[in-house]
C-alpha cells in the first residue's frame, strides 16, 4: 500500500472499519488514573510525513491525551481520558487515508528476556573490555606486585559480572541438569565457573596466570549470540502480532430487558441472542433465528464460494457475514466453539516439532562428555606423570577453558540470525531458529487451496468484454454491497464514470442480489434465476453465469468470476517440482474447485472435502512413509495440520491461530516465498555444518596444545577470539538468493471458479 | 610506573559512566523506534516517547499511599 495515497476502496471498506466504542474500550487498558491506552496497528505508515500527520490529527481530537506513532513497528499508541466514549480514532485515520486495526495491548508487551539479555550483554561488554585492558598489561610483562593488583582488580570486576551476566547460562544449565539431561549451557557454565575459580585461587597465591579475561570474554561472545537470537524471535513475534486480528473480539448481545450490550467473546453463553452486523465474524457457534445472508467460510472450512444461510442454519464461529444483518442464537460458549475445537485438535496433534532436537543441542550432547572426559584424563595423566596436584588441575582446567564452546555457541545462532535477516528483507518472518533447521529438512509439501494457492476472492473474468454502460451500472449498484462478487464488479468498474444510484432506491436481497428502482426501470444484479423474468429461457450469453444484470427482467450483461491463483503460484510450484519435492493439495473445498486448481498448476495430486482431522491424518500418513512435510495453509481448519507438520508456513492473511501455529509467515502476496525460504533454510543448514566443522577443527588444534600444558591466558584469549570471529565471518557469507521479483501482473494464471453459485 | 594508580580508576569510572548511560537509554525506551527517531529530528514539538513502565492499576484508592 502506498503511504500517502488515500485508501482507494473507501466506500467498500466502510462497514468493516466501523468499530463500536465498546470494542475499542474492551481492547484498551488503564495506564494511569482515568487514562486509557489503545494500540492500533496501522500498516500504511511509512515516512516522516505520516508521523506528523497522524500525531497532529489524533492529538487534536477531544479526549486524547497523547498520540505517538512508532514507525519501526507501524503502530500508534493513543492515551485517552477514560470518562466518555473513546475518541473516533478509526474515522480520523480513515479520513487521512490510513487503514487501522485494533491491536491487543497485551500482545505488544516486550519479552522481558530480551531486555535482560541486552543488559547482561552491556555489563559483560564493559567488564570484558576493562579486564582485557588489565590483562594486556600483565601479558606485556608487569612486575609481580603490579600483576597481583591487576589480578585482584580483574577478579573484583569479574565476580559481579559472572553473577549478573552469567545467570542466563547458569539458570538454563541448572534446569537441564536437574531434569537429568545436558544442553550447551552446561559445558559453558562449568568452563566459566572453573576458569573463575582457578583464577581466584591463583590470585590468592600470587600466581602468574589468571583467566578472568577468558571467563568474561566467553560470556560476552556467547551473550552476543543469544541476544541476537532473542531479538530475531521478538521481532517476528511483534510483526505477527501486528497483523490484523481476524477473530471476533466480542458481539452485540440483546439483553433480556431489550437493550443491547457489547460483550466479550468469553462472556457469551449459549442461548444468548446476538445481533450480527454485516462484515462481522460469528463470535461463537450459533444458529440463525432471523434474516437471510451469505457467509464467507473461506478461513474456516476452505470453501471458496459464499454459503447462503437462512433461519435455522447452523453457523460456525469465525465465519464472516457478507450479506445482511442476522439475528442469531449462541449454541455453544466460546470454549466449546469451532475455534476451541481446533485448538483442542492442535494440542492433540502430535507436534511435528516435539520430537525434534536442535542441532546445537545434539552437538552439546556429544560435546560435553567428550570435553569433560578429555579434561579429566589430562589431569589424571599429568598427576601420574609429575605427582603435582596443582599443576595437573591447572592444565585440566585450561583444557576446559580452551574447549569451552565459544565458537560452537556462536556457530549456530549467528547463521540463524543472518538467515532470519535475509528472510525478513524478503517479507518472510521466521519464528525461531529451530524452525529454520526443520524447514531445511523437509522433503514433501502439502498446500491448502483457498487463500493459499488461490487468493480466496473472486475476480471478474474479461471485464473488457462487457458493455461499458452495463458494467458502470452494475458497478454503481455493487458499490453498496460487501458481497465478494459485488466487490469484484465494483473493482472492475472502477475506471468508468459513476452512474448515480441513490442508496434509498437500492435494496439488497440476501442470497439473491441487489435491486435498484430507478426512472430507467427496475434493475437487478444477482443470481440469474432471480434477476431474469424467465430463468428457463436465459439468453445464450448469460448461460452458466454466476451473476447477471437485468433491467425489468431482461438480461443486460452476464458476469463470470474466477478465483485467481495467488501471484507466483505457478512459478513456485514449478520451482519446487524442479527441485524434486513431491507436492499435493489438501483442501476443504469441493471436489470440482480443487480439481480446477490442481489442473491449472500442472496436475498436482489433490484431496478435496478434507476435514481438519483429515488434513492432519494425511500428514501423519506421509510422515509414516519416512518423509518430512512442510504444510502451507491459512485457514482455521489448517491449524491442526500446521502444528502436526514437520515445518509450516502461513500467509499474512491467515486466521489468527493458523498464523500463530505456523513456523514462518510470509507477508507478500507471492508464493515465491515458499521456494525462497526453503532455499535459504538449506543454505543456512550448510553453513551451520561448516561452522560446526570449523569449531571441531579449532578444538583438534587447541586441545592437544592445552593437554601438553602450553595454554597460557594469552593463548586462550587469542584462540577463543580468533575462532569466534571466524564462525561469525562464515555466517555472514549466507546470501539471500535472488530478491523477490517485482510484481508481474500477468504472472498468475486465471482459474475459473467451478460451477458458480447457481 | 605508578601512574596506573590513578589511570586505572579513571578508565573504570569512564567505562561505568558509559555503561550507566547505555542502561538509561535502554530503560527510557530510546531504542523502541529507531526508524521513527531518525524522522523526528525534523519535527518541532513534543517528541517524548510514551513509556510503558506504569503497571495497570485497578483503582486509585488501592495504590500505595506515598511514603513520608
Amino acid at each position: 500500500m502506498s503511504c500517502c495515497a488515500p485508501v482507494s476502496e473507501l466506500a467498500l471498506d466502510l462497514a468493516a472499519d466501523g468499530r463500536r466504542p465498546d470494542e475499542i474500550r474492551l481492547a484498551s487498558h488503564i495506564v494511569a488514573d482515568g487514562i486509557r491506552q489503545s494500540d492500533l496497528s496501522v500498516p500504511g505508515i511509512h515516512c516522516g510525513g505520516c508521523i506528523a500527520r497522524i500525531e497532529s490529527a489524533l492529538a487534536g481530537l477531544p479526549g486524547v491525551e497523547r498520540a505517538r506513532v512508532n514507525l519501526s513497528t507501524r503502530r500508534v499508541t493513543i492515551r485517552w481520558r477514560a470518562e466518555g466514549a473513546p475518541p473516533p480514532f478509526f474515522e480520523t485515520l480513515r479520513d487521512l487515508g490510513y487503514e487501522a486495526h485494533l491491536h491487543e495491548a497485551s500482545a505488544d508487551r516486550k519479552d522481558p528476556a530480551v531486555s535482560e539479555l541486552v543488559r547482561a550483554l552491556a555489563v559483560a561488554g564493559f567488564a570484558a573490555s576493562n579486564i582485557m585492558l588489565l590483562s594486556v598489561s600483565v601479558w606485556s610483562g608487569a612486575d609481580p606486585a603490579t600483576r597481583d593488583i591487576f589480578h585482584w582488580l580483574s577478579g573484583a570486576i569479574a565476580l559481579p559480572t559472572l553473577v549478573y551476566s552469567g545467570r542466563v547460562f547458569f539458570r538454563s544449565a541448572w534446569g537441564a541438569l536437574r531434569r537429568g539431561h545436558t544442553n550447551m549451557d552446561v559445558p559453558i557454565s562449568i568452563g566459566v565457573l572453573l576458569a573463575f575459580g582457578l583464577s581466584a585461587y591463583e590470585t590468592f597465591h600470587h600466581g602468574a596466570h589468571a583467566y578472568f579475561d577468558a571467563s568474561v570474554t566467553l560470556l560476552f561472545f556467547l551473550l552476543i549470540g543469544r541476544a541476537l537470537d532473542h531479538m530475531m524471535r521478538e521481532r517476528a513475534r511483534v510483526a505477527v502480532a501486528g497483523l490484523a486480528k481476524l477473530a471476533a473480539r466480542g458481539a452485540l448481545v440483546r439483553q433480556p430487558d431489550g437493550s443491547n450490550a457489547y460483550l466479550g467473546v468469553e462472556d457469551i453463553a449459549p442461548g444468548m441472542t446476538i445481533l450480527l452486523a454485516v462484515g462481522e465474524r460469528v463470535p461463537v457457534d450459533a444458529q440463525v433465528i432471523e434474516g437471510r445472508s451469505e457467509l464467507d467460510c473461506a478461513l474456516v472450512s476452505g470453501e471458496s464460494l459464499p454459503r447462503p444461510v437462512a433461519a435455522g442454519a447452523a453457523l460456525q464461529a469465525g465465519t464472516l457475514n457478507l450479506g445482511a444483518p442476522l439475528i442469531i442464537r449462541a449454541t455453544a460458549a466460546a470454549r466449546d466453539s469451532f475455534l476451541a475445537e481446533m485448538l483442542r485438535l492442535m494440542e492433540a496433534a502430535e507436534s511435528g516439532r516435539a520430537g525434534y532436537r536442535r542441532i546445537a543441542d545434539r552437538a552439546a550432547r556429544l560435546y560435553a562428555p567428550v570435553v569433560h572426559s578429555a579434561a579429566a584424563l589430562t589431569g589424571l595423566g599429568w598427576l601420574l606423570a609429575t605427582g603435582d596436584l596443582h599443576l595437573s588441575l591447572t592444565i585440566a582446567i585450561s583444557v576446559l577453558i580452551i574447549t569451552c564452546p565459544c565458537a560452537l555457541g556462536l556457530a549456530v545462532p549467528m547463521v540463524q540470525v543472518v538467515a532470519a535477516q535475509r528472510l525478513f528483507a524478503r517479507g518472510i518472518l521466521l519464528k525461531d531458529g529451530g524452525a529454520l533447521e526443520r524447514l531445511a529438512g523437509v522433503d514433501a509439501l502439502i498446500f491448502d487451496k483457498t487463500g493459499t494457492l488461490t487468493r480466496g476472492e473472486p475476480q471478474l473474468i474479461g471485464p473488457d468484454l462487457i458493455a461499458p454502460a452495463a458494467l458502470a451500472m452494475a458497478g454503481a449498484m455493487a458499490m453498496h454491497s460487501r458481497h465478494p462478487y459485488s466487490r469484484a464488479i465494483a473493482a472492475a468498474s472502477g475506471g468508468l464514470g459513476a452512474v448515480p444510484v441513490p442508496p434509498d432506491a437500492l435494496s439488497e436481497q440476501p442470497g439473491y442480489g441487489l435491486e435498484a428502482r430507478l426512472a430507467s426501470g427496475t434493475w437487478r444484479l444477482g443470481r440469474p434465476d432471480w434477476a431474469l423474468r424467465d430463468a428457463a429461457h436465459t439468453p445464450q450469453e448469460s448461460a452458466g453465469a454466476s451473476v447477471v444484470l437485468a433491467r425489468d427482467g431482461a438480461a443486460e450483461a452476464a458476469f463470470r468470476f474466477e478465483d485467481r491463483l495467488r501471484e507466483g503460484a505457478a512459478d513456485a510450484v514449478a520451482a519446487l517440482r524442479h527441485a524434486g519435492l513431491p507436492l499435493e493439495i489438501v483442501s476443504g473445498d469441493r471436489e470440482a474447485a480443487v480439481a480446477h486448481t490442481a489442473a491449472a498448476l500442472g496436475d498436482l495430486p489433490y484431496t478435496a472435502n478434507a476435514t481438519p482431522e483429515g488434513k492432519r491424518a494425511r500428514i501423519a500418513a506421509i510422515e509414516a512413509g519416512g518423509r518430512k512435510v512442510l504444510m502451507i495453509g491459512d485457514g482455521l481448519n489448517d491449524a491442526p495440520a500446521l502444528v502436526a507438520a514437520h515445518a509450516s508456513m502461513a500467509p499474512a492473511s491467515a486466521a489468527d491461530i493458523g498464523r500463530n501455529a505456523a513456523d514462518l509467515v510470509f507477508l507478500h502476496e507471492s508464493l515465491a516465498a515458499v521456494p525462497l525460504a526453503i532455499g535459504i533454510a538449506r543454505a543456512a543448514g550448510r553453513l551451520v555444518r561448516q561452522n560446526l566443522a570449523l569449531a571441531v577443527l579449532y578444538n583438534l588444534i587447541a586441545v592437544p596444545l592445552a593437554m601438553l600444558g602450553y595454554v597460557t591466558p594469552l593463548v586462550a584469549a587469542i584462540a577463543m577470539s580468533g575462532s569466534s570471529v571466524l564462525v561469525v565471518a562464515n555466517a555472514l557469507r549466507l546470501s539471500g538468493g535472488p530478491a523477490v521479483p517485482a510484481a508481474r501482473p500477468a504472472a498468475s494464471a486465471p482459474l475459473r471458479l467451478a460451477g458458480g453459485n447457481a | 610506573m605508578e601512574d596506573f594508580l590513578y589511570l586505572v580508576p579513571i578508565a573504570l569510572i569512564l567505562g561505568l559512566i558509559g555503561l550507566g548511560a547505555f542502561m538509561w537509554t535502554l530503560r527510557s525506551g530510546q531504542y523502541d523506534d529507531l526508524d521513527g527517531a531518525a524522522e523526528r529530528v525534523l519535527f518541532d514539538g513534543d517528541d517524548r516517547p510514551i513509556r510503558d513502565e506504569a503497571p495497570p492499576r485497578q483503582a486509585p484508592d488501592q495504590a500505595d499511599p506515598p511514603k513520608p
